[in-house]
């Protein structure tokens, strides 16, 4: 077993045991579903409406909050100077560490938005295009949020950097999404908005790795 | 701790190449650590950086070791320079920094199962023997966070029982450990360079009784 599918393996079997890690952005998430329509006009036109929007910024800002901890500890505890030691690929690193991270942030975002969204009244053509546009667009969220999450991994309290770092990245991959959601809820074709955020993904799978391991890189040779 | 050298003959290095730096010079801060600096680490040395705290030991281990590209100068392995044959270098040393790449929720087993990933002919009974001569029979399951840093500094040095390499770097292992863990530390390290490998370390403890030991001092330049 390589060290890469070790580690991959490893960092699942980590989340599995300290669940507060994975929970603390789904929950965020479910509150942010439950609290807005107490909020704003409980009108179910009203929320209809604004449902796409609010789903979307929901899943993004929940990504954001768990994407602090994706490579302090391991600066911290000195694994990533024995990954760099290993010599093995730090590109195959820095998606196998992006994958575990998907997994275990925005695959349950993925797969409990439908329902959450109930809440919000999202209309019924809208289902599908809100299940495959987090699919194509959280893993998007996780690879560029990797970025800023390895530049800042040597920080003290670089959350407030992460965001601002991260953030502006974010907007195109939000618009795309949110207004796939938006156009499928008022029966238009949205496989558009979907085919950008499927060539988004293919870039940034391509790319980020190199800039993840740069970055992770420059943090070690203090 | 047991001492066990069973197959102290079979376990011999038969080929071992050279580490050697080529007049490194380090500045850190406007303070130069070391200037034109070479050093040769040969089949069957065991060399000592000694010098006071803040002198440039763990810098330059880590140069040695191929963590650090910030210098100027050459590292060599077996006469190429160490960034070209990196992966081949990679697994013929093992490097042990002061921070020990612990997993705190882990096993002593699983930790151990990580770090060995990238030399798929460990076997998983090497594992539980090297857990058992370092004391550490019984604490298997037991997860990292109940163990004392003493017993966590041992996880960390069970992979010496168990990884292949002829090379090994070591920065302050003597760290947290007891009397004991001193005395079977000194006698791996004697076992290590008596089969033919080489040893690199920083230490503040005093190794005087083993004939191989050559020291390297460093001093604080102005």
């Amino acid at each position: 077993m390589s060290l890469v599918t070790a580690t991959i393996k490893r960092d699942l079997v980590i989340a599995a045991r300290n669940p507060g890690e994975w929970l603390n952005p789904l929950m965020f998430f479910l509150m942010v579903l439950a609290l807005f329509p107490l909020a704003v006009d409980p009108d179910p036109k009203f929320l209809a409406k604004i449902a796409a929007g609010v789903v979307w910024v929901a899943a993004l800002l929940a990504t954001l909050l768990s994407l602090d901890a994706l490579f302090k500890a391991d600066v911290e505890d000195g694994t990533l100077e024995q990954w760099l030691a290993s010599g093995e690929s730090l590109y195959a690193m820095a998606l196998g560490k992006v994958f575990v991270h998907w997994c275990i942030s925005g695959l349950p975002l993925t797969l409990v938005a439908p329902l959450l969204a109930l809440m919000m009244n999202l209309p019924d053509d809208a289902y599908g295009a809100l299940f495959f546009s987090l699919l194509l667009g959280t893993p998007i969220l996780s690879l560029l949020g990797a970025v800023g999450a390895a530049l800042t991994a040597g920080v003290r309290s670089g959350g407030l950097l992460l965001s601002l770092v991260i953030l502006p990245l974010y907007i195109p991959i939000l618009i795309f999404g949110a207004s796939a959601v938006y156009h499928a809820g008022i029966e238009m074709e949205y496989a558009g908005q979907l085919g950008f955020l499927a060539s988004f993904l293919c870039i940034s799978m391509t790319l980020t790795p190199f800039a993840v391991a740069g970055a992770l890189k420059l943090n070690l040779s203090r | 701790m047991t001492r066990s050298a069973p197959d102290n003959e079979s376990k011999r290095f038969t080929t071992h190449c050279d580490l050697s730096a080529h007049d490194v010079s380090c500045e850190r801060d406007d303070r130069i650590l070391f200037e034109d600096l070479s050093l040769a680490v040969k089949k069957g040395d065991l060399i000592q950086l000694v010098g006071p705290n803040g002198a440039g030991k763990t810098t330059l281990l880590r140069l040695m070791a191929g963590l650090n590209q910030d210098f100027d100068g050459e590292v060599r392995w077996c006469n190429e320079n160490i960034n070209s044959c990196f992966q081949d270098y990679a697994r013929q040393r093992l490097y042990i920094g002061h921070l020990s790449a612990i997993k705190k929720v882990l096993t002593p087993l699983e930790n151990l199962r990580w770090f060995v990933s990238s030399w798929p002919e460990v076997k998983e009974a090497d594992l539980w023997q090297a857990l058992e001569e370092v004391t550490l029979a019984g604490y298997e399951d037991v997860p990292c966070q109940q163990l004392s840093a003493g017993q966590q500094r041992r996880v960390a040095l069970a992979r010496l029982l168990v990884t292949p390499t002829p090379l090994w770097i070591l920065d302050e292992p003597f760290t947290a450990l007891d009397k004991a863990g001193v005395d079977w530390l000194e006698g791996q390290l004697a076992l290590h360079v008596e089969r033919g490998g080489s040893v690199l370390i920083t230490s503040h403890h005093a190794l005087s009784d083993i004939p191989a030991l050559r020291q390297i001092e460093l001093g604080m330049q102005k």
